[in-house]
């Protein structure tokens, strides 16, 4: 299995954050995709180079601030699951921390890359720094 | 006008493969020509044995330790310093084309510039400075794409599609349907990453890359000051040469390597004096990088299958060398030579057979480790041919460049300008080069650090998932030119090892951390 996590401290309220974390339909303001569309508990993301994944909504759990999705009929993915959490740190600001758990392995890394680009850009459109 | 530079490079080349340095396989009478009225460094090592670092090494003049490309995978910062951007600064004219690789290669939200520009088509992407200037990724006017084979995002897999689609199914498939490096074989043995290739010779990469660096060259004006990086692909795995070309080499015909046992239990012998990794990546019980195939055992390697990759790899070098000759021969017709400086060196080299082995990884033995490299100053320089015995690395290219220019050293490179004679190494400290390894591939730890000095090679081991630390290597090569005997652990030759140990320590740059995240496997 390959697994990865990467996290951003985010100088804004958990609340602020998950406003736009936690709505899997803005993902494409914050992810280096070029769109997204969700249709009840399926998503679909277009990435640029023209693949589109298709992926269903395990979990929007707003009490947690924890989103859940999964890779489906995909046929490189075998086996999948993203885990989106907004942490408040104690002190009235958060932490973004984006895991993934799939099959290839490698290509958890690929979207490691993706968490890392997006939660960069997801940190300085909270903190007005974009 | 100033002198210009023609800089080439090759992928995963052995030192022996060459003429010039007692190959007696491959034809590469235009590299020998240079070797012959040039310098030819006989110990030139590379500051990492996999690509990424070792290529960011070439283009920063820093060690991977400096530069933060730790491992494959691992971006080198767009604003990494760059010998072509310095170049670029002074007036150069700037072309890449080829294999770059300083950012993934897998790539698939296009995070990273080179694909990006292969997927735009596009030849450049201008970069944003920290003090608002805009300039050219990584300093180069034009940057062309290739990799090994027709797939991916590169100009060359573009090239392909859009010109010779019927050809794109010929290239062996490099990665399989879980995206590892791919262990199935093919050609007359099964040998891995072997394929008979029904591509047309001249759509082969090889060529492609002449062609490519032919045409930017012939946008220049003549008086234009120029740095061409000319990266060939090969002969990096896979062992895909166009089936045309197999008559060059039977690999029916070839002798072993010297540096393969033919005996089971000799090489294992010799493997169980290494580190662990060495034995238990051999078994396959332990894989520890993506660079080598994870679903193929090296134990189960045969003599024919290592003849077919040698065979393979003989060609492919001598469709280098050719192309390289039809570039030189443009060179001519431009009427540029007396002012160009020709380079040519390659990343890191492999293993073909030796110990047993095929392909790379945390190995720093001279199979991996000495490279060819020669510079061919211009020919208005006066500088005498000269054979360079004196351990020099890639980390002092970038200060080459610079020097060949007329430029002071750039503050950011941790190496001076090579050595024109052994007189001149000596007198400007040309004593050690050093190597280094990190790799962490999900729960797979491996790191290294090695110094080469006096003729011996000394390697640490890190602390990781197989080492604690106390681990090594130590090889004489005085009288053990192939590495089967490690010292590391023998008495006699504590005092020596302690004394590299220190030199090492002393010489090493501090890693900058934090380490750079790993954005994809290669």
């Amino acid at each position: 299995m390959g697994s990865i996590r990467r996290s951003q401290h985010i100088k804004c309220t958990p609340e602020k954050a998950w406003e736009i974390i936690g709505d899997p339909s803005r993902l494409h303001e914050w992810f280096p995709i070029v769109s997204c569309r969700v249709e009840g508990a399926k998503r679909w993301i277009h990435l640029a180079n023209g693949l589109v994944f298709e992926e269903d909504i395990v979990l929007v759990d707003n009490s947690m601030r924890r989103f859940q999705y999964t890779i489906v009929n995909n046929p490189i993915v075998t086996q999948h699951l993203g885990t989106v959490d907004v942490i408040d740190d104690g002190r009235g600001e958060c932490i973004a921390i984006y895991s993934t758990d799939m099959k290839p392995n490698v290509l958890a890394l690929g979207i490691g890359a993706a968490a890392n680009h997006g939660l960069t850009k997801v940190k300085k459109i909270l903190e007005g720094t974009l | 006008m100033g002198r210009r530079i023609l800089f080439i490079t090759t992928d995963q080349q052995r030192f022996d493969s060459l003429g010039c340095n007692g190959g007696t396989i491959a034809r590469t009478p235009n590299i020998d020509a240079l070797a012959r009225n040039g310098i030819n460094y006989t110990r030139a090592h590379p500051q990492n044995v996999v690509c990424m670092p070792s290529r960011s090494t070439m283009v920063t003049g820093q060690h991977p330790s400096t530069h933060g490309v730790w491992m494959n995978g691992v971006a080198l910062s767009p604003d990494a310093p760059s010998i072509a951007a310095t170049l670029r600064s002074a007036g150069y004219k700037t072309a890449l084309v080829g294999k770059a690789h300083f950012e993934p290669l897998l790539d698939p939200f296009q995070l990273f510039a080179e694909t990006r520009m292969a997927a735009n088509n596009v030849f450049t992407e201008m970069y944003t400075l920290p003090d608002g200037t805009m300039v050219p990724h990584r300093g180069f006017d034009h940057m062309e794409f290739a990799t090994h084979g027709a797939q991916g995002s590169v100009h060359y897999a573009q090239w392909i599609r859009q010109n010779h689609p019927e050809a794109l199914g010929q290239f062996f498939t490099v990665l399989d349907h879980e995206l590892e490096v791919s262990a199935v074989g093919g050609g007359d043995t099964n040998a891995p990453q072997v394929k008979f290739n029904e591509v047309h010779r001249e759509w082969y990469h090889t060529d492609w890359v002449a062609d490519r660096t032919m045409a930017w060259l012939d946008s220049l004006d003549v008086n234009d000051d120029w740095f061409c990086w000319m990266s060939f692909p090969d002969p990096h795995h896979p062992w895909d040469p166009p089936k045309s070309e197999l008559g060059r080499v039977n690999w029916r015909d070839l002798d072993l390597p010297e540096g393969y046992p033919t005996d089971a239990t000799m090489r294992e012998n010799i493997l169980a004096q290494k580190p662990a990794h060495w034995a238990k990546w051999y078994d396959g019980s332990f894989v520890s990088n993506y660079e080598a195939p994870l679903h193929w055992v090296p134990a189960t390697l045969t003599p024919d299958q290592v003849r077919e990759v040698n065979a393979m790899t003989h060609i492919e070098n001598e469709l280098i060398d050719e192309a390289i000759g039809r570039v030189l021969k443009m060179i001519e017709t431009k009427g540029w030579t007396s002012d160009v400086d020709i380079v040519f060196t390659t990343d890191h080299g492999e293993f073909q057979g030796d110990f047993g082995l095929l392909f790379k990884g945390p190995y720093h033995v001279d199979s991996l480790m000495r490279l060819p490299m020669i510079w061919k100053p211009a020919p208005s320089a006066n500088v005498t041919p000269a054979v360079v015995t004196a351990p020099v690395g890639l980390v002092s290219l970038a200060a080459t460049f610079a020097s060949i220019a007329g430029l002071p050293t750039p503050d950011y490179v941790e190496a001076p300008a090579l050595p024109l004679s052994d007189a001149d190494a000596q007198t400007r400290g040309f004593e050690r080069v050093l190597t280094e390894w990190d790799s962490i591939l999900f729960e797979k730890i491996i790191g290294s650090r090695t110094i080469h000095r006096d003729g011996w090679t000394c390697t640490q081991m890190l602390p990781g998932t197989l080492h604690d630390g106390t681990e090594g290597e130590l090889y004489d090569h005085a009288n053990d030119p192939l590495q089967h005997v490690n010292l590391w652990n023998d008495s006699q030759h504590k005092a020596i090892r302690g004394d590299l140990l220190a030199d090492l320590r002393s010489a090493m740059p501090q890693q900058v951390l934090p380490l750079r995240p790993v954005d994809a496997p290669v």
